[in-house]
């Protein structure tokens, strides 16, 4: 088990054949991940990377059965390929594109409104499930099979995270990185409820940064409802006030979305957090022992 | 992007929101030729910079005749005007917007941003005019009054009015008030506002409504369809080493410190300054080289971060994901051999092609002090800058 996505998951890929998306294509298949087709606008009947291209996710699905889409298509027709793939009443589309209008967004989460897909993302690493199947971008080989969850609105601090755990032979389940853009689809308290469900995850690492007040929210469900231990780390402590720190999401106004603010919710609620990001993994396993799963959580020989 | 207060009245008046009348001066000389358009015995002189607070710190006058227009042009343009969010070397005054001034009645605050909360924009008001909103959500909450928008259809004219009757404007300037709101949500969506913000909308002796502030912000990543607004951005206003970086679509921000850092994604930059700074180092700029980024912009990342004379060694952090370690690699090594390095080099690479990267960096033959952690490197850049002092 694992959460949203698994080695049997059918996945197409909207805008296949553009550089990045080919690049990761093939990264995707390498690693085991069941890619049945690509979808870009007009050049329908080719192959690339022995996968079939179409022109429209709906053809995509018919021909495949696919459930899930990962899209990299350009920021300006992000937004429409994310709408598509939710005609198409796809499952899960995993949207990686970074910089798509905020006001795109807002008519994207609208419209998913009276649908059932779920979305994650824009601008995320996508979501890995380790040693079964990977759909995004993040580096396959610093994940192995294992009982933590990881969830982050950070691609980078992810890899930075997993690394730290694999490194101490902490294996993970699945890792799921929401994204860094104000407006998004699945949010941490989205993807906490799917790890507390999931047998095989035994405690969850949640990432997340200024700004906002998702990490505040996340905060309160977990003390209401987790049955699992969760630590964290919130970035962007250091950050100085109203600068936008890249994500959009990353700033901070009216003394709204502090990291102060942010990790104090966190310990109130009984989740750990890193002083830095590079005792992430440490926190996690001082943790574990004191509940007494780390034994069971060190999988990886 | 943000644009100057005459800029956003411009765009106002365009849609047809109600803006007092009034133009750009860049000299006294053009100040007086703009107050004689207007048809009023008292002027507004007002200085022209993206900060707030701009009142307080003596950037707006009355000025009662055209030889007391004159004066104040000449006493603000060429000052610099140090306000409460513009840090402590201020900005410099370059352009005056002159106003007719007008007969305020009652203040009120208006706003519209993109709520992360319902995922919506929303409509935001209060009577109380003139203070800050922030202040105001501190003090007396019950006083803000919020219109969620939904995207399919706008904003709606009942939605306007209620707000209007909410803030407590008077019963027969209702409609002015609510057309006015609507010109203004077709203001921020047509042009991709991220915030719209109206303090004080005022309503005057003749029963007038009308915004006297202008504040518009824009989303950076719609900016490739706003060609007209793209022509209003003042580089005046910006760190030149920031304006750089946007031509190459780096994110760059430049900060005190002496560390010069170079990340890939937002959130690990973040975190490097946060780890610069927990080992008691100070980072020079915030800087996410982005995901899909080619050789030649890393190189340009770095020679912008040399650029920065206060940088007294470099950390470059990376795990690729999407970003792949050869290409930064490539990149940090052109722009070595471009620039050349006389300061200390620390590079982590992790993640995508990462042998491949770190076997570039080691053919380079260049002097880089390698790291296998963030912690590690932030240690390694620290101690390397204090033995060079």
């Amino acid at each position: 088990m694992a959460v949203f996505v698994d080695k049997d998951t059918k996945v197409i890929v909207q805008g296949i054949t553009g550089s990045t998306a080919l690049f990761h294509t093939k990264q995707m298949l390498d690693y085991g991940t069941k890619i049945v087709g690509g979808v870009t606008p007009g050049k329908g009947g080719q192959v690339v990377e022995g996968v079939p291209v179409f022109n429209t996710v709906e053809e995509a699905k018919k021909e495949t059965g696919a459930t899930v889409s990962v899209v990299y298509v350009p920021a300006p027709f992000a937004a429409d390929s994310i709408m598509e793939a939710a005609d198409a009443d796809l499952e899960l589309v995993i949207c990686i594109t970074e910089h798509i209008p905020v006001l795109d967004m807002v008519k994207v989460v609208r419209y998913l409104e009276d649908k059932n897909t779920r979305l994650v993302g824009p601008n995320c690493p996508g979501i890995i499930t380790a040693d079964e199947t990977k759909i995004g971008i993040m580096p396959g080989y610093i994940h192995k099979k294992g009982h933590v969850g990881v969830v982050s609105r950070s691609g980078t601090l992810t890899y930075e995270a997993v690394h730290q755990l694999t490194e101490a032979g902490i294996g993970q389940t699945s890792a799921v990185g929401i994204g860094g853009d104000p407006v998004n689809g699945t949010n941490f308290i989205d993807v906490l409820k799917e790890f507390n469900e999931d047998d095989e995850t035994l405690a969850v690492v949640m990432i997340g940064e200024i700004g906002g007040t998702a990490e505040e929210e996340a905060a309160e469900w977990i003390k209401e409802n987790m049955t699992k231990p969760v630590v964290g780390f919130i970035g962007g402590q250091t950050a100085p006030p109203g600068k936008r720190m890249g994500h959009a999401g990353a700033i901070i106004s009216g003394g709204q979305g502090t990291a102060e603010g942010k990790i104090k919710a966190m310990n109130d609620a009984g989740i750990d957090t890193a002083d830095t990001p590079s005792v992430i993994g440490e926190t996690l396993i001082e943790r574990l022992k004191k509940d007494g799963l780390y034994e069971q959580c060190l999988t990886i020989k | 992007m943000n644009i100057h207060e005459y800029q956003g009245k411009q765009i106002f008046r365009s849609q047809g929101v109600n803006v007092p009348n009034g133009d750009v001066a860049r000299t006294p000389e053009e100040a007086v030729e703009v107050a004689k358009t207007l048809d009023s015995d008292v002027y507004v002189v007002k200085a022209q910079i993206h900060a707030g607070g701009r009142g307080k710190a003596g950037g707006v006058k009355i000025a009662k005749s055209l030889d007391e227009v004159k004066e104040y042009a000449e006493s603000l343009l060429g000052t610099t005007l140090v306000t409460a969010q513009n840090g402590p070397d201020g900005t410099v005054v370059n352009r005056l917007l002159i106003e007719e001034g007008c007969d305020i009645k009652d203040e009120y605050y208006i706003s519209f941003v993109v709520d992360r909360a319902t995922n919506r924009v929303v409509l935001m008001g209060s009577e109380e005019g003139g203070t800050e909103i922030e202040e105001v959500a501190a003090k007396t909450p019950e006083k803000i009054f919020t219109e969620v928008i939904d995207p399919a259809v706008g904003l709606l004219p009942f939605q306007a009015r209620r707000l209007a009757f909410n803030i407590n404007i008077p019963t027969e300037l209702i409609n002015k008030a609510a057309k006015l709101l609507l010109g203004l949500y077709d203001v921020f969506v047509e042009k991709d506002a991220s915030i719209v913000e109206i303090n004080p909308l005022v309503t005057t002796g003749d029963g007038q409504v009308m915004a006297l502030d202008a504040k518009i912000n824009f989303d950076d990543n719609a900016l490739f369809r706003q060609k007209d607004v793209m022509e209003m951005r003042d580089f005046d206003e910006e760190d030149p080493k920031e304006i750089e970086a946007s031509k190459y679509d780096l994110s760059y921000i430049a900060l005190d410190g002496n560390i010069g850092c170079m990340v890939n994604g937002a959130g690990l930059a973040m975190a490097t300054m946060d780890t610069i700074n927990h080992f008691g180092g100070s980072p020079a700029n915030f800087l996410d080289v982005g995901g899909g980024a080619t050789e030649e912009k890393v190189t340009k990342a770095f020679e912008l971060i040399l650029s920065d004379e206060n940088v007294e060694g470099i950390f470059v952090n990376i795990f690729g994901g999407i970003m792949l370690c050869d290409v930064i690699a490539s990149g940090v090594v052109q722009a070595v051999k471009n620039v050349g390095l006389d300061i200390p080099l620390v590079v982590r690479l992790e993640g995508t092609n990462v042998k491949e990267g770190k076997q570039i960096l080691k053919d380079s033959g260049l002097a880089i002090t390698s790291a296998s952690t963030m912690a590690e490197g932030a240690q390694k850049i620290i101690a390397l800058v204090d033995e060079n002092k």
